[in-house]
């Protein structure tokens, strides 16, 4: 049998790119670690106690009282297990991280609802995006980025933007034909179509997606960390290399209360559209 | 001019479709072209034409072309081959913006499923066609909340599609296709998926309607008793072909093929035919300047116990019996006026046989047809009535 230097292709490949395509990748470096500092400087400057009410009282409007104690309880244990500097520091990347997947994955998934031959390519590449082990892209990235939170959101975006694109794609495909036959009858051009029609009726799927899009990016936090980002995956790392059970479960812990408390309300985000036309037009 | 008119259009679905055009050209049909190359047919070598203020009801059975059709209308698909002309613009060649423009303000789509945005209110749904055209908010509010009281749906501008019923959706499809005050509206199975009740009640309603504003309308139906109710005129289509063209009754009294006398094998035809129909010439006649021997010489010659007397403006003065006639002539009087029976009804020539029934079981005397100018140009027995009932030619 003969044997394919795949290996050793991509290595020449990889290198060539991080000696000529440096300056290209620096400007990318530079523009994620603002943003990253950005909101990581929001995050730690609002106060404790009023970051808290705010995000009870969206929980509260958006998914209910449940949530919103749930929320209250939540943030105030991870301030017990004196992670809050760490918890604001990994909601920054994945703020970052879920922004850019957005601000990709719409596009990308707008444009694969309306072409065939986008849908063909862009497909296997999302598979590939999601199941290639993580580890994997990672050293590359370590290559064009350096160390530190910016190589961790790359991966991080790489990993957690398919299902935006995916369900993009699978909402504005499932807008009924009819409807779009009645757009189309009254004179709508391919853009009214697409933000007064399509977009809004896929609204709810790009939601779905928004939401499957946090809690992947969330997975992403402690491979981050080993890589040199900051945040919740560094006391989880420390409990794995230096077999510290219980500051790995508090690092663990908290990445599952961000977690939920994250999901709780975007999904809230999505019901939370539907109620608010329903008294819109019942009260009327 | 007509409003609407569409030459030798034909649409085929498949991968050459242009190649199909030729075999059809031919004389080949639906099940042949689909069976020797595989492509469908959907519209082949369609031709009519449809007058302002008509009601155009292209009827047939599913798979007989008739939605492709009328998609072919406001070219929702493009057509193969032929041409749509409306006000005698060809809108096939026409550029895009110009289709926009014909789509947004000439042109309006009513659909089966109603079709509505469910995401927005009644009165952004009704709106939905001005606000493509850019008409600024105030404004088609204004129009829309204008169209949504012409269907009688006030009151409801601000509820959810999902929250009215099926024929009150039905209503914000047809608001939201007046709003923009179209010429000409697409009707596509609009009331199919109706309720039998309600649907009868959109049928009055859009004749209400049509009464008063006058648009062209091209109705699908696969129902022919909606077809006899709307339409003006009626198209029946049979595997992509319109086997024929003509107004209700024409399509009753003499089908065009036997597809079409098996389709309207089982109508109401009580409903549908009319006096016109059933009606024998009035010939002979007596005019009563000729006076009484003339009168009674005609219907020896013809053979008839009974004659029409008219004035010299062909109006009725009364009917002439044989018996009278006799009598007066053996007085040796002729003022035929003292003996004429003259409670004789007349009705117009467009009264149906479902009004024309009482009249003629209770009336002694033939009825008579006559026109606006009261002129009589027919009259109808008991017998001409039920022959129309069974479908025997008059």
């Amino acid at each position: 049998m003969f044997r394919l230097e795949i290996g050793s292709y991509v290595e020449r490949v990889i290198d060539w790119m991080t000696i000529h395509w440096a300056g290209f990748f620096g400007a990318i470096r530079e523009g994620l670690s603002a943003v990253i500092g950005w909101f990581g400087w929001l995050f730690l400057h609002i106060p404790f106690v009023l970051f808290v009410v705010l995000l009870v009282l969206l929980a509260w409007r958006v998914a209910g009282k449940g949530v919103a104690v749930f929320t209250a309880v939540g943030l105030l244990i991870i301030r017990s297990m004196n992670l809050w500097t760490q918890t604001m520091q990994t909601l920054s990347m994945i703020t970052t991280a879920t922004l850019i997947a957005l601000l990709i994955g719409i596009p990308l998934g707008i444009w694969m609802s309306r072409s065939e031959k986008a849908n063909d390519i862009i497909r296997p590449i999302l598979d590939f995006m999601q199941t290639m082990p993580a580890f994997v892209y990672l050293i590359p990235a370590v290559y064009f980025f350096d160390l530190g939170e910016v190589p961790g959101t790359v991966a991080t975006v790489i990993f957690a933007m398919p299902p935006v694109v995916r369900l993009t794609n699978l909402g504005i495909r499932q807008v009924p034909k009819d409807v779009i036959e009645a757009s189309r009858a009254f004179g709508a051009t391919g853009n009214q179509m697409l933000f007064k029609v399509q977009i809004p009726l896929a609204m709810p799927t790009i939601l779905a997606g928004l939401n499957q899009t946090i809690m992947l990016s969330l997975s992403m936090v402690v491979i981050s960390s080993m890589i040199g980002a900051k945040g919740l995956g560094i006391p989880v790392l420390n409990g794995i290399t230096q077999l510290k059970v219980g500051e790995g479960f508090e690092g663990g812990l908290a990445v599952v209360i961000l977690a939920m408390v994250l999901d709780r309300i975007t999904q809230g985000l999505g019901r939370f559209r539907e109620r608010k036309d329903a008294r819109k037009h019942s009260s009327k | 001019m007509p409003k609407l008119e569409v030459k030798a259009l034909s649409k085929v679905f498949g991968q050459n479709p242009e190649k199909i055009l030729s075999l059809l050209e031919r004389g080949e049909n639906k099940k042949s072209v689909l069976k020797k190359t595989g492509h469908s047919v959907g519209v082949n070598h369609a031709a009519f034409q449809v007058e302002e203020g008509e009601i155009f009801v292209v009827m047939g059975l599913s798979g007989s072309g008739k939605s492709t059709l009328i998609r072919c209308l406001n070219l929702l698909i493009r057509p193969t081959a032929g041409e749509v002309l409306i006000d005698g613009e060809n809108i096939v060649t026409c550029t895009r913006d110009r289709l926009l423009e014909i789509r947004r303000k000439k042109v309006a789509m009513v659909f089966q499923n109603f079709a509505l945005l469910p995401h927005r209110s009644v009165e952004s749904n009704v709106a939905f066609g001005l606000e493509l055209q850019g008409v600024p908010q105030e404004d088609r509010l204004q129009k829309a909340r204008n169209a949504i009281e012409l269907v009688g749906l006030k009151g409801y501008e601000n509820s959810l599609p999902a929250q009215l019923s099926g024929g009150m959706q039905q209503r914000v499809g047809l608001a939201r296709a007046l709003a923009t005050d179209p010429d000409i509206l697409l009707m596509d199975e609009a009331f199919s998926a109706l309720d039998p009740l309600i649907r009868k009640e959109m049928q009055d309603e859009l004749l209400s309607l049509q009464d008063r504003m006058h648009k062209t309308i091209i109705f699908i139906t696969h129902d022919l008793d909606e077809a006899l109710k709307l339409g003006n005129r009626i198209a029946i289509m049979k595997d992509g072909v319109i086997v024929q063209i003509g107004t209700p009754e024409e399509i009753l009294t003499s089908p065009a093929d036997d597809y079409v006398r098996e389709f309207v094998q089982d109508v109401n035809r009580v409903k549908v035919v009319t006096a016109s129909t059933i009606m024998k010439n009035p010939d002979p006649v007596a005019f009563a300047k000729d006076g009484l021997r003339v009168a009674v010489r005609k219907m020896r010659e013809a053979s008839i116990s009974s004659i029409f007397v008219l004035d010299k403006d062909r109006h009725v003065k009364g009917l002439l019996t044989i018996d009278s006639a006799i009598e007066l002539l053996k007085d040796n009087r002729t003022d035929m006026d003292s003996v004429l029976n003259r409670d004789i009804l007349s009705v117009g020539p467009d009264t149906s046989i479902e009004e024309l029934l009482p009249l003629v079981i209770n009336s002694k005397y033939p009825l008579v047809v006559v026109d606006e100018e009261k002129k009589m140009i027919g009259f109808i027995v008991k017998v001409s009535v039920l022959a129309g009932i069974i479908g025997e030619g008059a």
